[in-house]
């Protein structure tokens, strides 16, 4: 896995709380086999009509969407299904970071398996940068991760809150799994010991 | 003699299943129990291919096809080509792994959160995982089970093992005892309406009181099924006899003086006196009604009778502005009851609630009667066991005769990937555990409910308080 330090980018706003990962991507689209291209699934029925044709007020058919690597979602984002389509969507549709009040844990721990960051921050600072990100497309944020530090727009920065092994995975670039084999010798002992 | 620290029943569980922790890093957690399903898992096995890793532990996994098998005749092919290739791989998987699956082809195929128990798979004090959310379900037998990403679902593949960041604590008391017309659906319900679908972030809970205590094993499953639906990791109720019992006998369980060691080692399970939760919440049992959802997540639930919130009565604007779009997507009037409003379909089914004492509430309903004419009602039973006792039983005879269409065992119309599904703008009342847009079909609207909430609503064609038939 590529290593994550520090992302710079653009903002897409979200402002709905409770964002479920049947909105992020709807079960029919849970049918494939491998993880690749299901950006294009990503929200669909909030992008497309039911003839398939792009709504013009869903924020990622805008232009401002494209390129943007940060999403800005409402509260307990992820909340319902496990599925890890969602966070694979997200990633392929283009986001490296999401930023918001809470996360469901499921869909957080999926999050950072895929290098995908989650990001949470107080309620007057999400409230702050919504506002902001609403009325310019333009606005951006930077994400030092090793000092767990985001910039806002203006010049202040806040410390989120990431747990130091999940961060350590992060800026090395280590996946779990290789983390867990190194202890395979600790698993045999336990398995004995029952 | 140093005192011994009280604990409750999770830290009992987790502290015997950690393997090991290193400072400032998760613990790793020893699972006991894998299930498998085709949806989540042909990338986890990829990966192992991928990776040249064999599956650590085989027997300790157990396979079903549940969210994709059609719920009509299974003699004839599946149609959807992606579901028969889901299906094919998860067949092949098992097979070079070794693992015990049950396709469609066994006497025991059903939703992986039907079949465990049955199994005799589940049991007290294991840890459980499966690529579903869920997974939950498993704590009704005072196991700590949850829902994993597919991610996890190959480490655990690979290890037999897990990294979990050790969650808090939550108490959820009801004492009491249920009104007529008010089941374990009710309970849960009206505990998320509490808590929020938030509320149990970040938590394992443990449900207590004499109204747990009272209840059978299918209704502690309803119950901690939704557990994930308020936020929560996990949720569990403490083993009892009504637990053993449950359990005696099933196909993988301990036999003969390995059970009896097993039940005593289980009665140790349950909290310690006085170990204390992180958070704790109470409800009275007497004074909670028949439930229905009305918006579009599990928390947007009131009593039957109660008026829909209005949201031009709530002061936080996010939340306000929530309750606008969950009201305009399901074309539901605030300032009124539900009562009244005429649905399209009723399905009974899913991991929440098909198991036969569901079923047996619906049809002591529905005996005799007819649905209405204008409601198409789906009885899909949770696994091929409970498919033949309810045969057996007389159930599905009744539901038949009533103007209902009795499946075969799957998640069906739940998820709704199996071609079971609504028309957009349909209304459903459901037994299942998620009204999220869209959940049943795109534009569907789904109502849930309670068994006896949902079979009273198929009399009536329309929105209905059970207690006013029985």
């Amino acid at each position: 896995m590529e290593p994550f330090t520090k992302l710079t980018g653009r903002v897409v706003p979200l402002p709905a709380r409770d964002v479920d990962t049947d909105q992020i991507i709807p079960a029919r689209f849970l049918k494939v086999t491998d993880k690749l291209g299901l950006g294009k699934c990503l929200f669909h029925d909030w992008r497309y009509d039911a003839e398939g044709r792009p709504r013009p007020d869903f924020i990622l058919n805008q232009p401002r969407a494209a390129g943007a690597p940060i999403l800005l979602a409402g509260d307990n984002f992820g909340c319902g299904s496990s599925r890890e389509h969602a966070p694979w969507a997200l990633a392929s549709f283009g986001f490296r970071a999401i930023i918001s009040t809470s996360f469901a844990d499921i869909f957080r721990g999926n999050c950072l398996k895929n290098r995908l960051l989650p990001v949470i921050v107080d309620a007057a600072t999400h409230a702050a940068l919504m506002e902001r990100a609403l009325a310019d497309p333009a606005t951006e944020v930077g994400i030092d991760l090793a000092s767990r530090t985001l910039a806002l727009p203006g010049g202040a920065t806040v410390t989120f809150p990431i747990d130091s092994f999940s961060k350590q995975c992060l800026l090395a670039g280590v996946d779990q799994l290789g983390y867990i084999l190194k202890h395979a010798d600790k698993i045999a002992a336990y398995e004995h010991g029952r | 003699m140093a005192a011994i620290r009280p604990r409750t029943m999770f830290e009992k569980i987790w502290e015997s299943h950690v393997v090991f922790q290193e400072p400032d890093c998760p613990a790793l957690l020893y699972i006991d129990l894998h299930l498998i399903h085709e949806v989540t898992s042909p990338q986890a096995f990829q990966g192992l291919r991928e990776k040249g890793l064999k599956v650590r532990q085989p027997s300790k996994t157990v396979a079903t096809v549940d969210h994709i098998v059609p719920t009509t005749d299974r003699s004839l092919p599946i149609t959807d080509p992606q579901a028969a290739e889901l299906i094919a791989q998860l067949q092949t998987n098992c097979r070079e792994n070794g693992i015990e699956l049950h396709g469609l082809e066994s006497r025991h195929q059903g939703i992986v959160h039907v079949i465990g128990p049955e199994l005799g798979a589940t049991q007290p004090g294991m840890t459980v995982v499966c690529g579903d959310s869920h997974t939950a379900t498993h704590g009704a037998f005072g196991a700590l089970a949850f829902g994993v990403g597919t991610s996890e679902v190959e480490h655990v593949l690979a290890t037999q093992c897990l990294l979990q960041n050790r969650p808090r604590t939550m108490e959820i008391r009801v004492e009491g005892t249920l009104p007529p017309g008010v089941t374990a659906k009710d309970v849960i319900l009206a505990v998320i309406g509490r808590i929020g679908v938030g509320g149990g972030t970040g938590h394992a809970i443990e449900y207590t009181g004499s109204a747990f205590r009272a209840m059978s094993m299918e209704e502690r499953m309803t119950v901690c099924n939704m557990s994930i639906e308020g936020g929560a990791r996990a949720g569990m109720i403490a083993p009892d006899d009504a637990t053993f019992n449950f359990l005696c006998g099933r196909p993988r369980v301990p036999q003969g003086e390995a059970w009896d060691a097993a039940v005593a080692a289980w009665r140790c399970l349950p909290g310690d006196e006085g170990a204390p939760y992180d958070r704790s919440i109470a409800f009275d049992a007497a004074q909670l009604e028949p439930m229905i959802t009305y918006g579009t997540n599990p928390g947007m639930a009131i009593p039957i009778t109660a008026p829909v919130p209005d949201p031009a009565r709530m002061n936080d604007a996010v939340q306000q502005s929530a309750l606008r779009k969950a009201l305009g997507y399901m074309a539901i009037e605030p300032g009124k009851p539900l009562l009244g409003k005429p649905i399209d379909v009723v399905f009974i089914g899913s991991c929440t609630n098909s198991r036969i004492i569901d079923l047996r509430a619906a049809a002591k309903v529905l005996r005799g009667k007819k649905v209405s004419p204008k409601v198409r009602v789906l009885v899909v039973p949770g696994s091929q066991p409970i498919k033949r006792q309810a045969e057996a039983e007389g159930l599905a005879d009744v539901f038949r005769q009533a103007g209902c269409e009795w499946r075969e065992a799957g998640c069906s119309m739940c998820i709704a990937m199996n071609g079971d599904m609504l028309a957009s703008g349909q209304y459903s009342v459901s037994t299942s555990n998620r009204n999220f847009e869209g959940r049943q079909g795109p534009g569907g609207r789904t109502l849930l409910a309670s068994p006896l909430t949902a079979a009273a609503c198929a009399l009536t064609g329309v929105v209905t308080d059970v207690r006013t038939l029985l």
